[in-house]
């Protein structure tokens, strides 16, 4: 199977650690992994912000860089959720229904990482280990466009020494919402304090999700709160294990703050 | 745009008012998780809600894509019926033929049944106008018509009062319209609907006229339906003589068993109960019992404009239920009035800017006032598809601006599609983010940061670049 | 068939012209599947009726046909008048209670009237529904809902479990032009913080009488 990582423009260019756990993760499960250069972004944030004619060319882009691939993987619930959800709908609106056809034909292989590991490996123990306190925030796009209910959680339950606490109102959008976070920054705000008080509720040492840009405004907020709790991607802490914790003593130490 | 909404600012602005205002964000808190929870349990209990939800839609689209068949389908059954029927094209034409409906019959006041339709054409200013008194009766249109206020929530328009603020309102203001609240009322619920009981009994008993909307109209047999609670439906639809019904072109039904996934559907979403207390069905004239003098208003108002479009069609379907407005987390916090519309919430930010166009400033922000979090959709009875409907029509509002001086988001996303466009250019412009994070490397993130940015970092930090990016690791480790 | 009183027959046809227009381009829908039940499996509808009945915080009593005007009696307890329909049946009331018969009263004088007694036409399980037609021994509307206590026998045999199957019974009631009224316990209202309050405009108690047999 030729599995093509897309890294999402967010984070090759930002969080660089989470597509480089995906690849530690799927070649610790004996995939080999290809990450096509001509890659850049999904187009969901012109989307959703109304440039549809912007994006359609990145949806093209799209279709030409990954259609050799039997799979697509991304460490993005918000990323695959655009490329299943919404690339036809662009290509369609925009007078391209081949590439609405194209689009269409595509989405199916393209996989948010907890899908692939859950769904096509058939795995739920990925090999990891990472004592600390953790909650789990299910990002809206993961939960409600591409449904992948509880496998960021089977996945989760099975790191070792993981203690797993339940985030209060945990399905609630966390506010960030794309330039609804800037267009709308004092709704985001009131919408992402609530999360963030939730998130100090459980006394968690670190909120995973499976989304960078959730993660990004959540943490934004506890750091600003100076609340001590750190936020990882759910990627990077299926990519810990013992030998990591020998060379590290603070988890998902990356030398860089929060997302 | 009505008047009462002309003006409206953006809904950022609005919202930024109403998010300081701590008493209403309690209010909403507590009312919306309360039926949220409520709708949560009655839904569970239907093991055929999906098949439900998907029959709803379909016997809307349906209706919808052969509506000029089926509503003149329901004109011959109603007149058949001894209804008397009228069209109107917009919400002037339908306020001029009820006032003139309620001036034949030489009454000066109408009682009122809770209707959307009636909101959104400002009827009760029209009969103000006229000299008519028109009187609410709905608990929660009582409280926000004595409370000289506006309606925030489709269902409950008074949502975003408490207890004590409604015994304070009822206390103040009903002796001056009849019936005076009892000097002892305390904020107990049951006390307070006691008030209201008491207050609008007098107006039932003499009323000669009455106005309501209808929650569906079957078209074979020329049927209306009036889903409601407290039983001043009831009252207004039997007791007086003359009854004048407001009904939105999308309001048809084409059989009578079209009405066993609605009245399935309805209730459990917008009240959060298996079935509301009272619905009515009543067609045209019935002999020796309730009013003698049935009309029925058919009213388009701008409905075609979202007809026309596969897609815009889906918000035609919407049965009013509010459900979406009570799981979203917007509308949770920012509550109904920054909308600037009687249609508020997820449901609201896809219907005004349909059938109002996107001219003015309020409706040009509403497909923007939504972080796409995808629980309308969830939450809808008749699976409109909310979160897609407002990107497309954030399509529109941008496509609607191209052509003149660009603005600054416009030039922001272009570059961003330009540098997006080809991988050499988006590793050109990494090589700028790499060397600010080679600057910054001393820093875990970033305060507070001047201009478009401070939209971000005014309440959250931001985070410091990395020093190389995923595609420089992976050229160096593994190209 | 619009009337030439109250406005142009032009916005008639600007209305349907505008509809049309805008459905010329349009993919017709097909009229729905139907894959939702009907005839819900219910293994006691009678327990689940009452029960759901009882749910809405409404009074819901148990007897054989020999029982109903016992039951009634008790129901009524307290009441000063009673009203009742023409065609209820004689057996269900009392021997000697003496009763308003239903003489096109009106609203005012029915405000004086404290408690009314109907049957029912249909009775729904799941949702623990009453429907009234307002045929022979259930009055026209107004009779049921002004009087503050109602008090409406329901037969065993009118249940059924769900709501398509009872709006298959109704069609025809329906068809007839009869109105009907559903009523799910008494009249309540969620409009304060959306926590449910009995008692509002309609009865505000509702007695169930439940015959058996």
């Amino acid at each position: 199977m030729r599995v093509a990582l897309f890294a999402t423009c967010f984070n090759d260019t930002m969080w660089p650690e989470t597509p480089r756990a995906v690849v530690t993760i799927l070649e610790r499960l004996g995939c080999t992994v290809e990450f096509p250069l001509e890659q850049t972004c999904c187009g969901q944030m012109l989307t959703n912000t109304g440039y549809a004619r912007e994006a359609v060319g990145l949806v093209e882009r799209f279709a030409d860089v990954f259609e050799p691939y039997d799979a697509v993987v991304a460490p993005s619930g918000s990323c695959v959720g655009s490329v299943r959800h919404q690339h036809a709908g662009v290509a369609r609106d925009c007078g391209r229904p081949d590439l609405a056809l194209r689009a269409s034909a595509g989405a199916g292989k393209v996989h948010e990482l907890s899908e692939f590991l859950v769904d096509v490996l058939g795995v739920t123990d990925v090999g990891a280990a990472f004592p600390h306190r953790v909650t789990y925030h299910p990002t809206c796009h993961s939960l409600r466009m591409l449904r992948v209910g509880d496998k960021p959680l089977q996945l989760l339950r099975a790191v070792r020494g993981i203690d797993l606490v339940e985030l209060p109102g945990a399905e609630e959008c966390c506010g960030f919402g794309g330039t609804f976070a800037l267009k709308n920054a004092d709704t985001s705000v009131a919408m992402g304090s609530d999360k963030a008080a939730h998130v100090r509720a459980t006394g968690a040492e670190v909120l995973v999700a499976g989304d960078n840009s959730c993660l990004a405004h959540v943490g934004g907020l506890l750091d600003r709160q100076r609340a001590g709790v750190r936020v990882m991607h759910l990627a990077e802490v299926l990519a810990s294990t013992e030998v990591d914790r020998a060379q590290s003593h603070e988890p998902g130490a990356t030398g860089r703050g929060q997302r | 745009m009505s008047a009462t909404f002309v003006g409206m600012p953006a809904f950022p602005t609005a919202a930024r008012e109403a998010l300081g205002n701590a008493q209403q964000r309690r209010n909403l808190r507590h009312a919306t998780h309360t039926i949220r929870d409520k709708r949560a349990r009655v839904v569970a209990e239907v093991d055929d809600w999906e098949e439900l939800r998907v029959a709803g839609a379909a016997i809307k689209d349906h209706v919808l894509t052969h509506l000029d068949t089926y509503l003149e389908q329901l004109e011959e059954s109603l007149t058949r019926a001894g209804a008397t029927v009228h069209w109107a094209s917009d919400a002037a034409e339908a306020n001029r033929i009820v006032v003139d409906l309620v001036r034949a019959t030489g009454s000066q006041e109408v009682v009122k049944v809770k209707s959307m339709a009636t909101q959104e054409i400002e009827l009760n200013e029209a009969l103000e106008a006229a000299g008519i008194d028109a009187w609410e009766t709905d608990l929660a249109e009582l409280i926000v018509q004595l409370g000289h206020d506006r309606p925030s929530h489709i269902l409950v328009p008074a949502i975003h009062r408490n207890r004590a603020e409604i015994r304070e309102i009822f206390l103040r203001e009903m002796g001056a319209v009849g019936e005076p609240a009892p000097a002892g009322l305390t904020s107990e619920p049951r006390e307070l609907a006691e008030a209201a009981r008491t207050h609008l009994r007098e107006k039932f008993l003499r009323a000669k006229v009455a106005i309501s909307g209808a929650n569906f109209a079957v078209a074979e047999t020329g049927t209306l339906v009036v889903v409601e609670s407290e039983g001043n439906g009831r009252m207004c639809l039997t007791l007086p003589e003359t009854l004048i019904s407001v009904v939105g072109i999308e309001k048809v039904l084409p059989t009578v068993a079209d009405l066993e996934v609605m009245l399935q559907l309805l209730p459990r979403s917008s009240t959060g109960e298996r079935m509301n207390p009272y619905t009515s069905m009543w067609t045209g004239v019935t002999p020796g019992d309730g009013p003698q003098d049935v009309h029925v208003v058919l009213l388009d108002n701008g409905r075609t404009s979202a007809l026309a479009d596969d897609l815009d069609r889906q918000a035609l379907r919407c049965i009013r239920c509010s459900a979406c407005l009570n799981v979203c987390p917007v509308y949770e916090r920012v509550g109904g009035h920054a909308y600037g519309s009687v249609y508020p919430g997820p449901i609201g930010a896809v219907l005004n800017p349909l059938i109002r166009g996107t001219s003015s400033a309020v409706d040009k922000s509403l497909p923007y006032a939504s972080s796409l979090c995808g629980a309308c959709f969830d939450a809808c009875p008749v699976r409109i598809q909310i979160p897609d409907l407002l990107v497309r029509l954030r399509t529109r509002v941008v496509d609607e601006k191209r052509g003149g001086l660009p603005s600054g988001e416009e030039i922001a996303m272009k570059g961003m599609a330009w540098v997006l466009g080809d991988a050499d250019r988006l590793e050109r412009a990494q090589k700028g983010s790499e060397l600010g994070g080679r600057l910054l490397r001393r820093r875990t993130s970033l305060g507070r940061l001047p201009g478009p940015l401070s939209a971000w970092t005014d309440a959250r930090d931001a985070p410091t670049p990395p020093e190389e990016t995923f595609r420089t690791w992976w050229k160096r480790e593994r190209g | 068939m619009s009337d030439a009183t109250s406005g142009p027959t032009s916005a008639r046809e600007a209305v349907l012209a505008r509809v049309r227009a805008a459905l010329a381009e349009a993919t017709p829908a097909d009229p729905p599947a139907r894959a939702y039940g009907h005839g819900a499996a219910v293994a006691d509808v009678p327990a689940l009726f009452a029960e759901r009945v009882a749910d809405y915080r409404a009074t819901v009593v148990r007897v054989a046909p020999s029982g109903v005007a016992v039951a009634v009696a008790e129901a009524i307890e307290g009441a000063d008048s009673v009203v009742v329909p023409d065609g209820l049946p004689e057996e269900w009331l009392p021997a000697g209670l003496q009763v308003v018969h239903d003489e096109s009263l009106d609203a005012t004088a029915l405000d004086r009237v404290a408690a009314v007694v109907t049957g029912s036409t249909v009775g729904i399980a799941v949702t623990g529904t009453i429907v009234l037609d307002h045929g022979p021994g259930q009055g026209r509307r107004a009779l049921s809902l002004v009087p503050d206590l109602h008090v409406c026998v329901v037969r065993e045999a009118d249940l059924v479990a769900d709501v398509p199957e009872a709006v298959s019974r109704l069609v025809g009631s329906v068809t007839a032009g009869r109105p009907l009224t559903w009523i799910s316990g008494p009249s309540a209202t969620s409009d304060i913080e959306l926590e449910r309050v009995e008692g509002v405009h309609g009865p505000r108690t509702l007695h169930v009488v439940l015959v058996g047999g």
